[in-house]
């Protein structure tokens, strides 16, 4: 198993404890106070991701083999849901976030997110983790 | 109540949406300067149009053309009346207000020449700016932008310093999407004929709440879309005085629109049609004269009185929660029913993400009005904006989910 899905299954078993939205969410608000701040050099307009209704930076560096992702959001339910994200894809290689099945966001009732409307910024964060891990991978090989 | 005939019990029946349950609970529907929900007499019309005389209008010499025919040129005589134009082919019908806005554009705004000047105002909605933009650029015209006050009204010192010979066209919605302001247009359309200068007014979010009377207003064009005022979506008109659509070249080619076809010439048809290219809309049509009717079995005054009861309670009731700052004016009297509105150090995404969860609709984000968010230096507003269907007992819900919600992000 990869790393990547262990990580998701994580995820997956501490969702499953809650019992309602409200648990979820505040779960999720908490995460995002936990997010680690990018640093500020990182928040510039280049790194902000198109689609999104609330302005969200994503910055990558490669380490080695893997990428190291950093974010931040100016809303706190879509920092959250970066800090998601960043758990399960960061400090991993290109080859394997570029392979990775998101099938956890469904488990973990984010699937609302998923939705391609305007306002949802999850679609085009994950499109954007996989052209980080697409541009260096073609670094690396 | 503001009016013994309006029973609001018996109205809400009319939506069958009303009922349905979001995420677990009754849903409060308050994204209604977004598209309004559609009653069961305009549903039925459409079900009624499918079922029982689809066919192509203006052309069949068969029964069910004709009947679709007629119905579809009797929905324009309403909405001819309904905005008192003075002759039914002064009526367009469009996809919309945006279809509305592009077909002047490039069809008046090609008469634009370098030198002239257009003035736009800074509440309008993005798809009463970037047609023209786009006109500009083409004609050499210039934009010039009437600047917004901080209480969200136009600044008209600017306007009335700034309207000249040289202005050539003027737009301006009736009512702000974003802040509900009510813009002065009968001051703007009276300065700008003095000038020389013809007017569009994008009524959009005027439609729901304030019945237009065209040839009062003297306006020159005014754009309107069915899904604001309990029709279909996909369907609008374009109103234009005859003069001025006469002058103006085809915006659309095809079907419809034309009066003889060779490879060497063709002459178009007289108006409407000159700029009703292809099959249009036909049930849409049909279904906003319908919504006409249903709006006007309430009747419009009715409607913008209790509107601006919902307003005033809950401008009122929204004081109760810690940090909230209104935007637009402060007067409930000089807008429309819509609460545009932040609670300081909260992002507006968060709050609709979570009201959402307690089966709150609302609008979140620029509401296609940057130059708004920009000027207040903000990101977006959460939006409700209510309806005649709306209830003060859903207003006493959504606060009570705001509460909840700035507790749950704070």
């Amino acid at each position: 198993m990869s790393k990547i899905e262990e990580k998701q299954e994580e995820i997956v078993d501490e969702f499953s404890m809650f019992e309602d939205w409200m648990q979820r969410y505040e779960y999720m608000i908490e995460l995002g106070k936990t997010l680690p701040q990018i640093d500020e050099q990182h928040k510039t307009d280049e790194n902000i991701i198109k689609g999104c209704q609330s302005r969200v930076w994503l910055h990558a560096d490669l380490e080695g083999d893997k990428i190291k992702f950093s974010a931040d959001s100016d809303a706190i339910i879509t920092k959250g849901i970066i800090a998601i994200l960043i758990r399960v894809f960061s400090e991993q290689t290109p080859k394997d976030i570029l392979e990775a099945d998101l099938k956890f966001i469904d488990e973990i009732g984010l699937k609302d997110h998923l939705s391609p409307t305007r306002a949802n910024g999850l679609v085009s964060m994950i499109k954007q983790l996989k052209n980080y891990a697409l541009a260096y991978q073609a670094k690396l090989n | 109540m503001a009016n013994a005939t309006f029973d609001i019990e018996k109205v809400r029946k009319d939506f069958p949406i009303l009922q349905r349950k979001v995420n677990g609970k009754d849903l409060v529907y308050f994204d209604n300067a977004a598209t309004s929900q559609t009653p069961k007499q305009v549903i039925d019309s459409i079900v009624d149009y499918y079922e029982n005389y689809n066919a192509n209008i203006h052309r069949g010499v068969h029964s069910l053309s004709q009947e679709a025919t007629d119905a579809y040129e009797q929905a324009r005589i309403k909405i001819q009346k309904h905005f008192n134009a003075q002759k039914p082919h002064e009526i367009i019908f469009t996809s919309g207000t945006t279809h509305a806005i592009n077909l002047v554009a490039n069809s008046y705004g090609s008469f634009l020449k370098p030198g002239d000047e257009v003035l736009v105002s800074a509440l309008e909605h993005h798809s009463n700016i970037v047609p023209w933009q786009m006109m500009c650029e083409k004609t050499g015209a210039q934009m010039k932008v009437i600047p917004m006050l901080n209480n969200g009204q136009l600044d008209m010192n600017f306007f009335h310093k700034e309207v000249s010979s040289k202005t050539k066209m003027v737009f301006v919605n009736h009512v702000s999407n974003a802040l509900g302001t009510i813009n002065p247009i009968e001051e703007i359309i009276a300065t700008a004929h003095a000038h020389g200068a013809k007017v569009l007014v994008d009524g959009a979010q005027s439609a729901p709440h304030i019945q237009a009377d065209v040839q009062e207003l003297d306006v020159d064009f005014y754009t309107v879309s069915a899904h604001k005022i309990c029709g279909p979506t996909g369907v609008g008109i374009l109103y234009g005085k005859e003069e001025l659509l006469e002058q103006m070249p085809p915006y659309q080619g095809g079907g419809e629109m034309i009066a003889e076809v060779s490879f060497e010439k063709t002459t178009y048809a007289g108006l409407p049609h000159k700029f009703e290219a292809g099959t249009p809309n036909i049930a849409g049509g049909i279904a906003f004269g319908v919504a006409l009717d249903y709006m006007h079995s309430i009747g419009f005054n009715v409607i913008n009185a209790y509107e601006n009861e919902l307003l005033t309670y809950a401008t009122e009731r929204i004081k109760e929660v810690n940090g909230v700052i209104i935007y637009g004016p402060e007067n409930p009297k000089d807008k429309t029913a819509v609460l545009s509105f932040n609670v300081e150090g909260l992002h507006a995404y968060d709050i609709g993400t979570i009201l959402d969860q307690m089966g709150i609709a609302l609008r979140t984000g620029h509401h296609c009005a940057q130059p708004i968010m920009d000027y207040y230096q903000i990101p977006g507003t959460a939006r409700a904006s209510f309806s005649f269907y709306n209830t003060k007992k859903e207003i006493d819900s959504f606060i009570e989910a705001l509460k909840k919600a700035v507790s749950m992000l704070s």
